[in-house]
């Protein structure tokens, strides 16, 4: 546990209206407030006409405190919420492409194996693994492989949410209405 | 239509039609929001727009520039606490709004910006004079809408002026496609839906352990002084802040654009903190042992170096904003709501006390502040800038509505102006935008008819937008105008002498004849260059009809003190040499020892 004025990642999810440019309004405040963003994914919602947004950034609590505040202000926000390390489930996905001639070849899957990662894609002198899991579990994976050569990653960025059955199982935008 | 046709239209509207062009619903929509009056300028992307505004009660002002409208929108809605309206076409008219745009964005200021876009079918096909307005506009307006379909025009007007005037104030810009102006849509007179109900935010609001903290601050506090910055006059706070002092005896520091929320004449007001507040006023700021801020954001102008700001101080900050706290400054009690209903809340719970102790210590901190003062030295025929200002405040009896440029004018207008009441000093504080005086006060002027306006600007920043001269002539507006003319950029020449070894790059400046520059408008010009001169001058502006224009030629080389360098501590200020070259007076004998500090 990090002390409060130390930066650390944290992880933000954010339930905003699926309209045009708001990707571009969060990824704009970020760029603007000099945010140090390491991830930032946007899909669908269980609500139609709603995304949800994950943000993992790099600050320090009050800096955490006012991004929040911030994510507030714009229009199209409908919920902000900070997910507790703790109580959060969290999956980055990435695909990397591995050397791994017919020497190699059993080495590398045993090694994906060991991840729960798998291989999705096998020519002759590389192949493909998949691998869905939390952030640092991709970087540990990826350290392994590297002494085989990793020729390319592709990673989505984290989508997070709260545990189940830890308070609500998304983020709910707060009872009391008092403006913006 | 016929002009007569248009009025009686507009007097007795005929039974409602079932429907309305898009351009139309531009005009109902400001009419039902109560908008009298818009600032633009017509061009091919918005003239629907402009074809259907004969038909409806709200004045147009034709600007020779579009960022003249956008300052006149702005300065319309600082000078009278309503939404200001500015018009333009699409592309350059659009992009031409810009800088007053983020003038408005960095100091809070409900204007609702409408520009004409190519038609829908031509978006994104680089289109002649189409540009992506809500994506260059995007980080310095609250929120944009992009509008193709006639049908959204009214709901997302609604909800723009909704969301420029909600919580803290900020332009807002809604971009119309042309064919949505052209289309037909159905109307009903009685609608007054938005396009989105607002959303709920996080509960705000001073709890009852904030307050309890605050109070026993204030009450346990020997040394406090209250920071009050725009959110006073931008929530019509000033009676509470009047009632606050007089019972808890807090002494009053203002920011830039506080000024006037607190009355400069009452004896608990120290006048502006900051870069280039009084030297006493910033060292109270340092020895003070609580600060109340109010309403303000602690901008590195009025904090200087952060590291030792007020290193005595504990801290209370009461901001309408939450992610204005702690966003410079660490505070100890943080109230996120509306400054009136915290300045209510906190006067009835805290103690009534007199503060002689403070009030002496602060007053003797004056030192010898006022022989140092240019006013106070004998006339000796030089003109100087708080000469024009001093006499000015004394003229009009600190009254008028003043509206500044940016530079050295400015902070001598903060200096020697004492505002005494809300919204009587206009001007651009946070992005600091040269040109902004003459369209801002021809938007106060429509703001406050019955008002004296006065723009005090600069030789540099007055030929920005001197164009709006023009303006001024053709809506037949009654402004008085003092440029304060050294023949200089005299702030950035002022930094040139003190950090840049007095090498004046690109600072001289040489001006066009004002007075015949005013002439050719068909206004009056006046020329001062004596002290003797500038109470005539004032009075016949003031008695004259229309506009007038006085060229005060002060001397070319005064400088603004006394001045905290960017970045230094607060304490730590330059103040004006006692003797001076340019202020050379039979006194200074008296005044050559150096005093104590």
């Amino acid at each position: 546990m990090s002390a409060p004025g130390q930066p650390r990642l944290r992880t933000l999810v954010a339930t905003v209206e699926d309209v045009p440019g708001v990707l571009n309004r969060v990824a704009s405040l970020f760029r603007r407030r000099n945010y140090n963003i390491a991830s930032l994914t946007v899909g669908a919602s269980e609500v139609p006409g709603l995304s949800r947004l994950t943000v993992v950034v790099s600050c320090d609590d009050a800096t955490a405190a006012r991004l929040e505040a911030n994510l507030w202000k714009l229009v199209d926000v409908v919920a902000v919420d900070e997910l507790a390390a703790a109580d959060v489930v969290e999956r980055d996905l990435a695909l990397i492409k591995v050397k791994a001639d017919h020497t190699q070849r059993a080495l590398v899957v045993q090694a994906a194996e060991l991840f729960a990662a798998r291989v999705v894609d096998v020519a002759p002198t590389e192949l493909t693994i998949e691998i869905a899991a939390p952030r640092q579990r991709i970087d540990d994976l990826r350290a392994v492989l590297e002494p085989f050569g990793v020729i390319a990653m592709v990673r989505t960025g984290a989508v997070a949410m709260a545990r189940a059955g830890v308070g609500a199982a998304v983020p709910q935008p707060p009872r009391a209405a008092s403006g913006a | 239509m016929t002009a007569a046709a248009a009025t009686a239209t507009a007097a007795a509207p005929t039974p409602a039609p079932a429907t309305r062009t898009g351009a139309e619903m531009i005009w109902e929509v400001l009419v039902q929001e109560g908008v009298e009056v818009v600032f633009g300028y017509p061009g091919g992307a918005i003239m629907p727009a402009y074809d259907a505004l004969p038909r409806y009660p709200v004045r147009h002002v034709l600007v020779r520039h579009e960022q003249g409208a956008a300052h006149m929108a702005d300065g319309y809605a600082r000078a009278s606490g309503r939404v200001g309206v500015a018009v333009a076409t699409s592309g350059p008219g659009a992009t031409n709004l810009v800088t007053g745009i983020a003038t408005a964005m960095l100091d809070s200021v409900p204007v609702v910006f409408i520009t004409g876009q190519v038609s829908s079918a031509l978006l994104g096909s680089d289109a002649f004079q189409e540009t992506d307005v809500t994506g260059v506009t995007l980080p310095i307006t609250k929120h944009n809408w992009l509008v193709t379909r006639a049908e959204e025009i009214g709901p997302v007007l609604r909800e723009a002026f909704a969301v420029a005037k909600s919580g803290r104030p900020g332009p807002v810009l809604v971009d119309i496609t042309k064919d949505a102006q052209q289309a037909s849509c159905a109307f009903d007179p009685a609608d007054r839906r938005v396009a989105r109900p607002p959303r709920p935010r996080p509960a705000r609001g001073a709890t009852a352990d904030a307050l309890a903290r605050a109070v026993a601050l204030i009450d346990r506090a020997e040394r406090p002084l209250i920071l009050a910055g725009h959110g006073i006059v931008a929530a019509g706070a000033a009676a509470e802040l009047a009632a606050f002092v007089a019972r808890t005896g807090v002494p009053v520091a203002s920011t830039l654009l506080g000024l006037g929320g607190f009355p400069a004449t009452d004896p608990r007001a120290l006048g502006m903190m900051g870069m280039h507040g009084e030297a006493w006023v910033n060292r109270a700021v340092q020895d003070a042992d609580l600060l109340i801020a109010l309403g303000m954001r602690f901008d590195d102008r009025v904090t200087g170096n952060l590291a030792t700001f007020a290193p005595r101080a504990r801290k209370i900050h009461v901001d309408l904003d939450p992610s204005e706290i702690g966003k410079n400054v660490a505070v100890d009690v943080a109230i996120v709501d509306d400054v009136r209903q915290v300045l209510a809340a906190l006067t009835p719970r805290c103690r009534p006390a007199e503060r002689a102790a403070w009030m002496a210590a602060i007053e003797a901190g004056k030192g010898d502040s006022a022989v140092r003062d240019i006013q106070q030295l004998p006339d000796t025929g030089k003109l100087h800038a708080a000469h024009v200002l001093h006499d000015l405040w004394r003229l009009t009896e600190g009254r008028a509505v003043v509206v500044t440029d940016v530079g050295q004018h400015q902070m001598w207008e903060a200096q020697y102006y004492k505002h005494d009441h809300p919204r009587g000093l206009v001007t651009s504080g946070g992005l600091g935008t040269m040109g902004f005086a003459l369209p801002a006060a021809i938007g106060a002027r429509f703001a406050r008819p019955d008002a004296e306006v006065w723009v005090v600007a600069g030789d540099g920043g007055f030929q920005m937008t001197a164009a709006e001269l023009s303006t001024c002539a053709q809506e037949d507006l009654k402004v008085n105008i003092a440029i304060i003319n050294n023949g200089y950029l005299g702030m950035v020449r002022q930094w040139q002498e003190l950090f840049y070894g007095g090498r004046y790059v690109a600072t001289p400046m040489r001006s066009p004849d004002f007075v015949k520059l005013a002439e050719a408008h068909g206004l009056t010009g006046l020329r001062v260059t004596r002290r003797a001169e500038v109470a005539g001058a004032v009075a016949a502006a003031r008695a004259a009809a229309g506009t007038v224009v006085i060229d005060f030629r002060v001397e070319a080389e005064d400088s603004v003190y006394p001045m905290v360098p960017s970045g230094a501590d607060l304490g730590d200020m330059i103040r004006r040499p006692l003797r001076s070259r340019l202020i050379e007076t039979g006194a200074d004998d008296e005044l050559t020892e150096e005093p104590p500090r």
